[in-house]
């Protein structure tokens, strides 16, 4: 408050109820105070996202030249398994047996295509190469592996793959038939570079 | 509870520290005379051991970081190297894997004594708020410590658990995965993730200690509840804390220590799984996966639920549920010893604990998954409808006229000479 020792500033502290210099000040100094505290929060944060070296691994190409009709391979990307599977004439027609919309996840889930693209098989395959599927081999629940690469491994009801950790089953084209997943198999970016060659991401 | 401070520097160098410091007089007033209802059972002494674990635990802890590699390649022949080479290695682990176990018995039974007694009640609600903070702080310790071994269960547990948040993508599409992979520090569990767990899990237990001390600060001013629940009436109804409960809690200890000891020598994996000592291999998902004891109620009510997003909605419930109960139990009365109907209700609530816990380590289908429902519905039943309807409805029994009249009779009230086991000068109360 303004005494006689000290000099009265009516720009500090007027009478009237309006905002103040002081208020202005403080208003400022606690914002710029605020966003500062952010922006030197934010290095502390985004340290731990996926660093350049994770981001340089994006790509991967797999031989496939081997792998005959009824059998798949795993390989790895960014740390995940790759299932990669050559099927059958009677898995594919299996895939093709029944309508999109009895699907617990009704969108492909194909990261070559449109996000809102329906799970057909035919957006689930490979493009123009019917036999091939390409998929994240990781259960949408909670990231276990499905069984159903191996020969003997138990495939599930529909004849894909198997959850062993909460029992979810998958199609021959990778679809979820049988929660508790509540998504198809993850389709990555890929493309095949010749008959033989399949570069992932 | 509040009590004029009895504290007395008796040399020149304590009355020099009592000026500047008065830590002195903070650890009489607070630990040494601090006024304790006399008639605590052996429930109440498992505050005292929890605080042993928590050192036990810390101090273990830093000993064996001193060997331990937290990396992708190292940490499972770290921990091998520990249990062959390092002196005392095998011991060293042993104690801190098996003392989580028993950090974990410890804490639920305290937990429970809180519930059955009323604990949580004004004017201790602060008390037990904080309580549950540090019971979820132990669970995130718990969960991280578990990674480090990098064995099978480690690693798919930790696959398991960080894909939960991936549940949000159903909430907001890719929010979810953005999340967990920055949980991951790359596309899938690996390295980074070891890497920050350990640090995590380093850091934890002080965050831990600093919250017990604040629990502690929250006890010691309305003081302790009792087995009664009602409130101290005089001074004469307590006796100090050293040496009645001193004595008492280290009697408990150590017949707890000699539990731990027993299992930490003679069946030092009892509560371990096998498939942990399986180097970690992401290509390869156990064909069984089962947490740690502990965790198995709240791992049964996750699976209860069909759809993913609510699973682990309900998960986080179970145990963010207990930070209401001081307003979810409507009875004016505390202890459950003077609740006829609750009584029923809440040894119900602790045999349903124990089938979620055996629930959660069988594979989740056929009767397995409908008596998960069951008890699910219940556990939260027990919270949202119990606590609030029977506080309302039930007519308690009549309570004592004092914490000590259980105990000595009412003829205590006429001023007769109080057993001669009973330090204090005749008791006199309801005046």
């Amino acid at each position: 408050m303004a005494t006689h020792e000290t000099p009265f500033d009516p720009t500090l502290s007027p009478d009237d109820g309006e905002p103040t210099r002081r208020d202005v000040i403080l208003i400022a100094a606690g914002g710029f105070a605020a966003i500062g505290a952010g922006a030197a929060l934010w290095p502390l944060l985004d340290q731990m996202n996926p660093d350049a070296s994770a981001l340089s691994l994006a790509t991967t190409e797999v031989d496939i030249s081997h792998v005959e009709a009824g059998q798949a391979l795993t390989v790895m990307w960014r740390g995940k398994p790759i299932f990669i599977r050559h099927r059958t004439d009677q898995e594919i027609a299996k895939a093709k047996d029944f309508s999109v919309d009895d699907l617990i996840d009704p969108l492909a889930r194909n990261a070559n295509l449109p996000e809102d693209a329906p799970a057909s098989d035919d957006n689930r395959a490979a493009k123009d190469r019917e036999p091939w599927l390409v998929m994240i081999g990781i259960c949408t629940h909670l990231g276990c592996i499905p069984k159903g690469q191996a020969v003997g491994d138990y495939k599930g009801e529909f004849g894909g793959w198997f959850c062993p950790c909460h029992g979810s089953q998958y199609d021959t084209a990778g679809r979820v038939r049988i929660g508790p997943a509540p998504q198809n198999l993850a389709i990555p970016p890929y493309s095949f570079l010749s008959d033989q060659k399949i570069k992932i991401g | 509870m509040a009590h004029p401070s009895s504290y007395q520097p008796s040399t020149g160098i304590e009355r020099w520290l009592d000026a500047r410091l008065p830590i002195m007089r903070v650890m009489h007033d607070q630990f040494m005379v601090f006024p304790t209802p006399r008639n605590l059972n052996y429930w109440w002494t498992f505050g005292g051991i929890l605080t042993f674990m928590l050192v036990a635990q810390i101090a273990t802890g830093v000993v064996l970081a001193m060997h331990y590699v937290p990396t992708e390649d190292g940490a499972f022949d770290s921990v091998e190297k520990i249990m062959r080479d390092v002196n005392w290695g095998w011991l060293l682990r042993y104690a801190h894997a098996v003392g989580a176990s028993m950090f974990f018995v410890a804490v639920y039974i305290h937990t429970f004594r809180g519930l059955y007694y009323g604990s949580y009640k004004a004017p201790r609600e602060v008390l037990w708020i904080l309580g549950v903070l540090i019971l979820m702080l132990m669970i995130a310790t718990a969960f991280m410590g578990y990674s480090l071994p990098w064995g099978q269960m480690s690693f798919w547990a930790v696959t398991v658990i960080t894909n939960l948040f991936s549940s949000l993508d159903a909430v907001i599409p890719g929010l979810g995965t953005q999340l967990v992979e920055w949980i991951w520090g790359g596309f899938a569990v690996g390295g980074p993730t070891l890497n920050r767990l350990y640090s995590l899990h380093y850091l934890f237990p002080f965050l831990i200690a600093g919250v017990v001390a604040l629990h502690i600060w929250a006890l010691h001013i309305p003081g302790n509840n009792n087995p009664t629940g009602i409130d101290v009436k005089s001074p004469k109804e307590t006796v100090p804390f050293h040496p009645y409960y001193t004595m008492k809690d280290g009697f408990a200890l150590l017949v707890f220590i000699l539990v731990f000891a027993a299992v930490v020598f003679y069946a030092p994996n009892f509560v371990g799984h096998p498939d942990n000592y399986i180097p970690a291999n992401p290509l390869q998902t156990p064909p069984h996966i089962v947490p740690e004891w502990y965790f198995l109620p709240f791992y049964a009510i996750l699976r209860a639920i069909p759809n993913k997003l609510f699973g682990v909605a309900a998960l986080m419930a179970s145990i963010t549920i207990l930070f209401f109960v001081p307003w979810l139990d409507t009875s004016k009365v505390r202890s459950t010893r003077y609740r006829p109907i609750y009584k029923w209700f809440f040894w119900a609530f602790v045999l349903t604990c124990l089938a979620l816990g055996y629930l959660g380590s069988q594979p989740p289908d056929g009767w397995y998954l409908v008596f998960g429902r069951i008890f699910t519905l219940y556990y939260f039943a027990f919270f949202l409808v119990v606590m609030p309807v029977v506080g309302l409805v039930e007519k308690p029994r009549g309570l004592p006229g004092s914490i000590t009249e259980p105990v000595l009779g009412p003829e205590q009230a006429k001023g007769r000479r109080a057993p001669p086991f009973w330090p204090a000068a005749p008791v006199r109360h309801g005046q």
